[in-house]
């Protein structure tokens, strides 16, 4: 049984901090098909589309009947552990500082067997619950669970090298003065964050929440305006080598297009808080996190960004903001590759119409700002990267995936949604 | 055109091997590859009292060769061969350059082959070749606990402990014998006397593997070379005559683990090619990169059946002077394992029983031997796998 963590005593200042290190990066194009599926949480292998074989490792051809058709699709997640080892030696760093390691061999369900992470309390010869996800290397990764949830077991030591899970995590909330900030506040503070840093942009100016905020256990309010560079340096200077997720609930978010508007002052306001903003928390509380990836229980882990999921492709009824959202996103695919060498996972939360009064005309189905704060505590939890969260969302990405060209399309015609 | 069967193989009349050599072995070396094949091929040159131009035929195998291959070799070392190959086996590599060669001997595209493995070690060369072994391993093995082989066969020998019951006990047999065989082999790294006490007592790697269950890494080469047996007269060479070789690759890979090689699928022909039964043979060189894959060999050869490997080893004495003389200059376990040599250490050895001229305890009346190859870890098991059935000069 897994024992509980603990949590971590104060940090001695006069210690060494471990350097991240990782485990292998190197993998063949075709294996990022299984990765970026497994940044979703996904547990996908591919299979024969003439034939129907199940193939790993990643080919470029069926290994059956040669067809050159291999798609990725999900696959059940049952399996047996078949064969284990506790791997004691390794050439490589990031697992020679690990040891022991449990892997082993896994027949699965569906019918072929892979090697796998192995979970401590899988028992012997016993059933597993697969499970894809990203490691520090950010390359997709196979883990075998025991099949029925045990006591602590996020807990477990090889698990959480895999997930983000707040418990015993000092998360910082870029903005709490929103529902959403508030929402995110609590929801870290239930999952066992050991103190949660709330921002507030200019502290004297009352708002709405703020007392049931503060009431938060753990929550501890701090200045910060994301707009004003001196503001989030002199945050990063006090609380930065204490972020161990940061999740930038800051946003501004305006109706409209750009040819009805006068100016440009709404979009400078938008790119200020969404794209500038974003820059300026990830130049402050970047580096930190990055060299503490591999700090011990509450090493650096996670950055949360929160996108509109028309970051993706604009949508004109409030394009000069999904503008702004478009050019966040592309920032966040540089934070991923800076903070590659660190492990520090970079997860973007594409999420759809949100329940708040910049979003008041549009219909539902929305997101509430409690569901949000839900869905990306739960994809700390288990390690995801990239989320959708609404059923907008949901149904966006996956036109999105099929053809971005065609939703584009669907986007800039009057009625499209 | 579904399940056609396959050919049989024509016999290897006239065809022998010669001049085994072995460039004693060191654990770390800064000589690259081609140093440690040069000397090997000079050793054979000088050894069978040829030029280098006599060698018309160059077979190669190496890890540690890159950017060159046995192309860029022909140039290095001033070889102008007629037929040239290059062998990328790993363990399976000597008996598969030796059935290579010998055809190429026997219809006349070569005289005499040069067949060489050798392999540079330098400090951090194992574990560059790790994480870049094979493109499968790379995406699905060594991203798992980046054990290595340790890990590769740990699981294996898990497997194959539980689904038999075979013991720790039992691969220490092995390991023991093979380092007693080894104490009388001038180039085994391994000096020291080895304890089944101290084998079960000894460090954990990989559970179930512990320290004596894994080879040592080293650098060295190995040789010989492969003529018509006339040629071996003429120069006064003694040599040994191949009764049959198999090899195999990607055998059963709908078994979920490795719990057999290829030679289940080819021991009969094996045999039958042959002329001899396993009752025959004098002494057994299996590749033994781990005890587990030389028991595995025992039953895939026909010398036990499956799942009695253990049995096997508990009724036989496995040293030179025992029932079933094994792995008879101390094996990979013993010797080291350098690189692609570990393919040929079995060969050459045999090679050097079967004429009289072992450098360690010689076995007695050893008429008949068989050779085994197994190599690459490609992903979760090894793919190649090879035997060949030599026979001395009075059989």
């Amino acid at each position: 049984m897994t024992e509980a963590i603990k949590r971590p005593a104060r940090k001695n200042p006069q210690k060494r901090t471990v350097l991240p290190t990782l485990p292998p990066t190197s993998r063949s194009r075709k294996a990022l098909g299984f990765t970026a599926a497994a940044a979703e949480g996904r547990f996908v292998l591919q299979v024969c589309e003439d034939c129907g074989a199940v193939t790993y490792p990643p080919r470029e051809a069926c290994p059956k009947c040669l067809a050159m058709d291999l798609a990725w699709k999900d696959m059940p997640e049952g399996g047996l552990l078949i064969a284990e080892t506790t791997i004691r030696t390794s050439t490589n760093v990031y697992f020679r500082e690990r040891t022991p390691w449990r892997s082993g061999t896994v027949a699965l369900d569906a019918g072929i067997t892979v090697l796998a992470h192995i979970h401590g309390d899988v028992a012997e010869d016993g059933r597993v619950r697969m499970i894809a996800r990203t490691d520090k290397s950010g390359q997709g990764v196979l883990m075998a669970l025991p099949e029925q949830e045990t006591a602590n077991m996020a807990d477990d030591r090889q698990l959480r090298e895999l997930t983000c899970d707040p418990k015993h995590r000092r998360v910082l909330i870029t903005d709490g003065r929103t529902p959403l900030g508030q929402a995110m506040a609590r929801a870290v503070s239930e999952a066992g964050a050991a103190v949660v840093f709330v921002g507030i942009a200019e502290t004297w100016r009352p708002y709405a929440g703020a007392d049931r905020l503060a009431a938060i256990p753990n929550v501890e309010i701090m200045a910060l305006d994301v707009t004003d560079t001196i503001s989030v340096d002199e945050l990063a200077g006090e609380i930065g080598g204490r972020v161990d997720i940061l999740i930038n609930t800051a946003e501004h978010v305006r109706a409209g297009g750009v040819m009805d508007r006068d100016g440009i002052v709404t979009a400078r306001d938008e790119m200020e808080v969404n794209y500038f903003g974003l820059m300026r928390l990830i130049q402050a509380f970047g580096p930190g996190m990055r060299f503490r990836g591999a700090d011990g229980v509450n090493s650096a882990c996670a950055w949360v960004n929160l996108l509109s999921v028309y970051a993706l492709s604009n949508w004109p009824a409030y394009g000069s903001t999904s503008a702004s959202q478009a050019a966040a996103y592309s920032l966040s695919q540089c934070l991923r590759g800076e903070f590659h060498s660190s492990g520090v996972k970079v997860v973007n939360a594409f999420f759809g119409p949100l329940e708040e009064d910049w979003r008041q005309q549009l219909p539902p189905p929305k997101v509430t700002p409690e569901g949000l704060a839900k869905a990306v505590v739960g994809a700390l939890r288990q390690g995801l990267e990239d989320l959708a969260v609404g059923a907008v969302a949901e149904d966006f990405l996956v036109r999105w995936k099929e053809d971005p060209r065609v939703l584009e399309r669907e986007l800039t015609q009057s009625e499209g949604v | 055109m579904a399940g056609r069967s396959a050919s049989l193989r024509q016999a290897y009349d006239g065809v022998v091997a010669a001049v085994p050599i072995t460039i004693p072995y060191e654990r770390f070396s800064p000589e690259p590859a081609h140093w440690w094949i040069a000397r090997a091929l000079g050793s054979l040159v000088r050894g069978a009292k040829i030029t280098p131009k006599d060698i018309d035929g160059f077979c190669v195998s190496s890890f540690t060769l890159f950017p060159d291959t046995a192309v860029g070799l022909t140039q290095h070392l001033g070889l102008t061969p007629r037929w040239l190959d290059h062998i990328p086996m790993g363990g399976a590599s000597g008996v598969v350059g030796l059935r290579r060669a010998a055809r190429a001997v026997q219809c006349g595209d070569a005289d005499i082959v040069a067949c060489v493995a050798g392999d540079a070690n330098h400090v951090d060369s194992f574990r560059r070749m790790l994480s870049s072994f094979s493109r499968f391993a790379q995406d699905a093995s060594y991203p798992y606990g980046s054990g290595g082989p340790n890990a590769s066969f740990a699981l294996m020998t898990d497997h194959y402990m539980k689904t038999y019951g075979a013991k720790r006990e039992d691969l220490g047999k092995i390991c023991v014998a093979q380092r007693e065989n080894a104490l009388s082999f001038p180039h085994a790294l391994m000096k020291k006397p080895l304890t089944l006490e101290q084998y079960m007592s000894a460090r954990p790697i990989a559970d179930p593997i512990a320290l004596f269950d894994c080879v040592m890494p080293c650098a060295g080469a190995d040789a010989f070379l492969v003529m018509s047996e006339e040629t071996a007269k003429d120069l006064g060479l003694p040599a040994v005559r191949i009764l049959s070789t198999i090899e195999r690759h990607n055998a059963f890979p709908d078994d979920p683990i490795q719990i057999r090689g290829g030679w289940e699928m080819d021991r009969e022909e094996l045999w039958s090619m042959a002329g001899v039964t396993p009752d025959d043979v004098d002494l057994l060189e299996t590749y033994d990169d781990y005890p587990i894959i030389s028991m595995m060999q025992f039953e895939d050869l026909g010398f036990c059946k499956k799942g009695e490997g253990a049995e096997f080893v508990r009724s036989h004495d496995l040293t030179n002077s025992g029932s079933f003389p094994h792995n008879t200059s101390g094996g990979q376990l013993s010797v080291g394992q350098a690189g692609a040599s570990g393919g040929y250490l079995g060969m050459v050895e045999a090679m050097r029983q079967l004429t009289g001229s072992a450098l360690g305890t010689q076995v007695e009346q050893a008429k008949i031997a068989v050779v085994s190859g197994f190599g690459m870890i490609n992903y979760d098991r090894g793919l190649c796998s090879g035997a060949a059935v030599l026979a001395g000069a009075g059989t």
